[in-house]
């Protein structure tokens, strides 16, 4: 049965090494659903974290030859509930004068913030874990978003 | 202070280094420094007739020999060329180290002449790729290709060299220690006792015990100890395709080929087992057949040096991740002689049984050619082989005594490889006697590397079994398409003359009574290749036959459908031993 998991890799910071992952799980017909990286702690090494849509045993399978990979390090299954996770959300959503402050009250609610406001629209701020953002997301579609972007996961072991 | 050194110096002194004598390959525009390295170097260079034929040789070496195998191509056209080659030896975890030029760093990614991103398009069929920008990572890069593409489960790796980081200098240090720190539990995953011991336990409990071997057990150089877990515990060795020759199949244990073309009797034996003990082989689906009915009465044990072979396709009741070779050490420190008289008594009846089998026909037949090469050859030889019917009579008739000696495209199915393999494997092991057991439509994929052997003086023997169609295709027509041959029957091909334009001797042979005379002057040819045409029957098929996805006991062309077509038992030659009392009769 298919389900959404939640990876997270260790690599060697060189190029090529996104193309290698990405690759390798592309090859395997499994939709990415989001995928993260960036340097860690040690500038040599980059951590991704990637969600994916895939079935427990074609899963295990992946990870393993994921941990294969000459530039992977290591290779980490986060579980439900033995993790943190957050994602950066930005949204342009149209606002006028009387909107403005029902958009402020939303942001306020999810801990978010305006970030850059114009007369007819502003660009909301929050992070949050997926969850969450989606009903952000919800509650912002009343007031037509004219632009969302997510980074997707980062995840960190509790 | 260290010399300064050019990148394709550099590049040149780390392959002797390794110990590199021999690489294959073609110049061109972008690789000439290298070419020009290796001119004033010792390495010999082979130049081939395509860059296909550099990768299948270099893989034909490494095959033969057990030593990293080096192929080199100049960008683009060559590099793609050579793309068939290293996926073939990716399949089949072969360690070839393939060496491509590329266009200057400078002008990479504007579409130059004969620019293709080659570590963008073989990423999926080597273990790993460089693309080495400056010279001053030349002999890390280098150092750290040979070692991955030849330890853990070894495999081809890749190296890019823009035009520019071979002219330009670099101080030359060479890097004693490797350090690569994704691949350090790869090389020698550390041994779980835990594992082993359950392992032992379950094989001391079987009383139908079967080995599964594949080429693991080769790589690993692990024949000698396998034979002692047989010996030892009496347990019956059945291979794949690859693991043939890691058991002598004069053995009285030994079961030969299983799976889709495989013994009839060996299929039953793997159907009916309670234990299955697997070694360094992936449970491919030409073995398995139906996966989820593969030995299915059986406990199942897989023996692997990689972890992602396990549970690909067969989920296994007792994983062991490691060298093949330690834990086979640490399984017979446990063996002990297990009661397997019944088991071995069930399948030695089966064997006497359920032989292979064939009818005389009109024309020539393969099979009979092929045992004829292997009574030749005392099993001796090394057997190259292309794709096809030809290779699974080869697998069947042909028995193989000694690691190394059969040179076949398992995983790929490569059609083509038997030529230049052959040539790799004859550079690499001189003294041998090497066939390239082909088919007419195999053979000419890469027919034009007979001209490379022809230069060398090299003593390699083709024999062609020219049944003038693609024949495993026009097989599978006949079974599954209605007889409909289409595009399966080749078009008309003198290969006398092939062979003679090309430097060789050239014989056809169409009476059975002239096969053995051939096969005696092509042994005795030792400076010049020599090409045997056998014209043979068009219309046989390759028996017995599991059908696509079908389970073990449901075989097609059995024993006693080609008893009733007049078949004729074909028993296979056996050393006496008295001890387990099996004959092959």
């Amino acid at each position: 049965m298919s389900e959404k998991h939640t990876i997270s890799v260790l690599v060697e910071n060189h190029f090529g090494v996104l193309a290698r992952v990405s690759g390798l799980i592309s090859a395997r017909a499994f939709n990415i659903d989001s995928l993260s990286v960036s340097t860690t702690e040690d500038p040599t090494t980059s951590r991704m974290t990637i969600v994916v849509d895939a079935d427990a045993v074609k899963l295990e399978q992946v990870k393993r030859q994921l941990g294969r990979l000459i530039d992977v390090i290591d290779v980490q299954e986060l579980r439900e509930g033995e993790y943190i996770d957050r994602e950066l959300l930005l949204a342009r959503v149209n606002a006028n004068g009387a909107t403005k402050a029902q958009l402020e009250q939303i942001a306020k609610q999810f801990g978010g913030r305006i970030a850059h406001a114009t007369a007819e629209s502003v660009v909301m701020e929050a992070s949050g874990d997926t969850k969450t953002l989606d009903r952000l997301v919800e509650q912002l579609r009343q007031h037509q978003i004219t632009k969302l972007v997510r980074t997707g996961r980062v995840a960190l072991e509790r | 202070m260290p010399a300064k050194l050019k990148g394709a110096q550099i590049l040149v002194e780390c392959l002797q280094r390794e110990g590199v004598d021999t690489a294959f390959g073609i110049p061109g525009g972008v690789n000439l420094p290298t070419f020009d390295a290796l001119y004033q170097s010792k390495i010999k260079v082979i130049l081939t007739v395509h860059e296909q034929g550099a990768a299948h040789m270099a893989d034909g070496y490494a095959r033969a020999t057990g030593r990293v195998g080096v192929c080199l191509a100049t960008s683009g056209p060559g590099a793609t060329n050579l793309v068939t080659g290293i996926a073939t030896a990716y399949m089949d975890s072969i360690p070839v180290v393939a060496i491509t030029g590329q266009v200057r760093t400078s002008v990479i990614g504007n579409d130059a002449f004969q620019e293709v991103d080659t570590v963008g398009i073989t990423r999926p069929i080597t273990k790993h790729s460089y693309l080495v920008k400056d010279p001053r990572d030349m002999a890390r890069v280098v150092r750290e290709a040979f070692h991955i593409a030849s330890t853990g489960r070894p495999g081809p790796v890749l190296i890019d060299v823009p035009v520019d980081a071979t002219v330009s200098e670099a101080e030359f240090l060479y890097p004693e220690q490797i350090h690569i720190r994704g691949y350090r539990l790869q090389t020698a995953p550390e041994l779980d006792m835990a594992q082993v011991m359950q392992a032992a336990e379950a094989i001391a409990r079987s009383r139908k015990p079967v080995l599964y071997v594949g080429a693991g057990v080769i790589h690993a150089g692990a024949a000698a100890e396998l034979a002692e877990l047989a010996h030892r515990a009496h347990i019956p060795v059945t291979t794949s395709l690859l693991g043939l020759g890691s058991f002598p199949e004069t053995d009285p244990l030994s079961l030969g080929m299983l799976g889709m073309h495989g013994f009839e009797y060996t299929n039953y034996a793997v159907a009916q087992c309670d234990l299955l003990i697997g070694i360094g082989a992936r449970f491919d689906d030409r073995v398995t057949g139906k996966p989820d009915e593969f030995a299915r009465h059986a406990k199942k044990i897989h023996i692997d040096v990689d972890p992602s072979s396990i549970n690909k396709t067969v989920l296994v009741d007792y994983p062991v991740i490691g060298d093949v070779k330690q834990v086979l050490r640490a399984l017979n420190a446990q063996a002990k002689p297990l009661d397997t008289a019944d088991w071995l008594r069930t399948i030695r009846e089966m064997r006497v049984k359920y032989p292979l089998m064939y009818r005389e026909k009109q024309k020539l037949l393969p099979q009979y050619i092929i045992q004829q090469i292997s009574e030749a050859t005392h099993g001796n030889a090394i057997i190259a082989t292309g794709v096809g019917q030809h290779q699974m009579w080869a697998a069947q008739f042909y028995q193989f005594n000694r690691p190394r000696s059969l040179i076949t495209s398992g995983g790929l199915g490569t059609m083509g490889f038997g030529l230049p393999a052959a040539i790799g494997a004859q550079f690499g092991r001189p003294n041998d006697v090497v066939w390239d057991i082909d088919g007419d439509g195999s053979f000419q994929m890469t027919a034009q590397e007979l001209a490379t052997a022809a230069e060398h003086h090299l003593p390699v023997k083709v024999a062609i079994m020219n049944n003038q169609h693609h024949g495993m295709v026009r097989q599978w027509q006949d079974l599954f398409y209605e007889g409909r041959h289409a595009q399966s029957r080749l078009n008309p091909v003198d290969f006398v003359k092939l062979a003679q334009a090309n430097g060789c001797v050239g014989i056809r042979v169409e009476r059975k009574e002239d096969v053995h005379s051939a096969i005696e002057q092509a042994m005795h040819t030792t400076q010049q290749p020599t090409v045997i045409e056998f014209v043979v029957e068009e219309a046989e098929n390759c028996w017995p036959m599991i059908a696509p996805g079908k389970p073990h006991d449901q075989m097609l062309g059995t024993h006693d459908v080609l008893e009733q077509d007049g078949g004729v038992p074909q028993h296979r030659r056996a050393e006496p031993d008295e001890e387990s009392k099996l004959s092959l009769g």
